[in-house]
Order: C-alpha cells, then structure tokens, then sequence
C-alpha cells in the first residue's frame, strides 16, 4: 500500500470536496443540498484518516475525530431531514427559492 | 503498478463518478441511490487502508442510516419520478469554473508540499485501542467528546420529534356536529 502516495489520497478527496461544493451551488432542491454537504463530510474524513495513517502512525487522534464527523452528520442529517418535512407541510414545496420570508 | 494500486485508483475512480453523477442527475430517487453508490465506494476506501472498524461504521451509519432517512423523505416530500428542473445555464457554467479553479489551486498546493512521511512503526488499528482512548480521563483520552456527543444527538433526536411532530386542528374548527 505504499505504492500509492499520500498526495494521491489527498488528491481523491479534494475532488470530492469540490463535486460536493458544486451540487451545493448549482442545486435548488434542499434534498439534494443535503446529499452535496454529506459528500463533502466524506471527503473531510479522508483527508482525517489519511493524515493520521501516513503522517502519525503512533497516534489514532485522525481516527476520532472522523469518527466524531459522522456522529454529528447523522444528527445534521436528522435535523434537516425535520426541518424539510416541516417546511413541506407549510410551503408545499423544499426549493430553497419559495421559502424567503426571513429575506424581507 | 502492484495490484494494490489498481485498486486503489478502481476505487476512487467509482467514487469520483458515482459522486458526480450524484450531484448532476436530474431525478431525485438515482441522485440518492447514486450518493448510497459513492459512500459504499468510501467505505470501500477505508477497508483498503485496513480500518476495518471505521469502514463498518460508515456502512452502518451512512449507507444504512443517512440515505435511507434521505429516500424516506424523499418518498414524503415529492414525486421521485419527476425530473428536477434545470439549473440557470449561467449558475451552471460559474460553478463550474469556481470548482475546477479551485480544485486545481488546492492540488497545485497538494504537489508541492513536502509532506514528512512517518517511517516509524506501521500503523494498526485495534478497537481495543479506540475503546480504552475514547473512554480516558488522562493521557489524551476523549472521554468529555464523547459525552458532549452523546448528549448532542439526544438533543437533535428529541428537537427532530418536537419539530417534524404534526399538530393536531384544535377542536372547535371542525363542522359543528348535531347530537
């Protein structure tokens, strides 16, 4: 496993970063919004695991820290999945678009 | 290039596409099982870097959890068969080349940091490890995280229950009935 570099892992999870960062900015649905930011968790997961097995083999400090990212995108996701469901029964639509009354 | 390698380069490969497709599909259900796609491919990822352990919590949590709460709302809030609206070309296009810039910024950087690799001992991971660090009070243990964690998604379940709970019409909106 030490034919792959560090950098080539590195490399995976900044195109996945910026996959994610494009759905964020091109979709209007807020489900799909959702899956965007999930997309790029992961990716900051690789780059926690990937640091922590490369650089500090002796310490697990990247380990929790991913495991403590996932803890808290199920609980993000919880939370926003309410919140759609919410602004469904009220609106009758989740694009980000129809719901604008804090704007004004 | 040992076998190894290959699959390494197989498996994010998958990852990369299944995530863009993900991102740009135009029907809402594949976008989802297009994401399930990309996070069993991570997962795929932690197993060739032998963590074994965070590979099964990203299946549990991600494949089993996040995208089945997603496809349920889904199922609650539109019609999966339709397809989404286009995005505005010009939106499209400006993302774009913001993502491709700074994509190639970031991997410009990537390539020329000296990273300093370590050449000790191999790393491994035992759970047994995880256990006894998650639940120390000294020597760097994660014992206070982990509470504060624990009350934070108690927190979210309970808010997520009082938010999405459907309140009942109060009483006296409903047709007066004759006894």
């Amino acid at each position: 496993m030490n034919e792959v570099p560090l950098t080539h892992i590195l490399f995976l999870s900044t195109a996945l970063f910026f996959i994610g960062a494009y759905g964020l900015f091109t979709r209007r649905n807020m489900i799909t919004m959702l899956m965007a930011i999930e997309l790029m968790l992961n990716s900051v997961n690789i780059n926690f695991v990937a640091f922590n097995k490369y650089l500090y083999a002796d310490k697990l400090d990247g380990i929790f820290f991913s495991i403590f990212i996932i803890t808290i995108a199920a609980a993000e996701a919880a939370v926003a999945i309410a919140i759609i469901i919410n602004l469904y029964r009220s609106h009758h639509s989740i694009d980000v678009e129809d719901a604008t009354e804090l704007k004004y | 290039m040992s076998a190894a390698a290959i699959f390494f380069y197989l498996i994010a490969a998958f990852i990369l596409g299944t995530g863009i497709l993900a991102v740009t599909t135009r029907k809402i259900f594949r976008a989802s099982i297009w994401l399930l796609f990309s996070l069993i491919g991570i997962a795929a990822l932690y197993f060739w870097l032998k963590l074994e352990f965070l590979a099964a919590v990203q299946i549990i949590v991600y494949v089993g959890g996040i995208v089945v709460l997603i496809i349920f709302s889904i199922f609650l809030t539109i019609k999966s068969g339709d397809e989404m609206q286009k995005p505005l070309l010009v939106r499209s296009i400006f993302s774009a080349l913001a993502v491709v810039f700074g994509a190639a910024f970031i991997m410009r950087l990537l390539q020329k940091y000296p990273f300093k690799l370590n050449t000790g001992k191999p790393f491994e991971l035992k759970v047994n490890d995880i256990g006894t660090q998650m639940l120390d009070t000294k020597n760097f243990g994660y014992l206070l995280p982990f509470e504060l964690i624990s009350m934070l998604l108690l927190a979210a379940m309970i808010g997520c229950i009082v938010i999405a709970i459907k309140h009942k019409e109060p009483e006296n909106n409903l047709p007066n009935q004759t006894i």
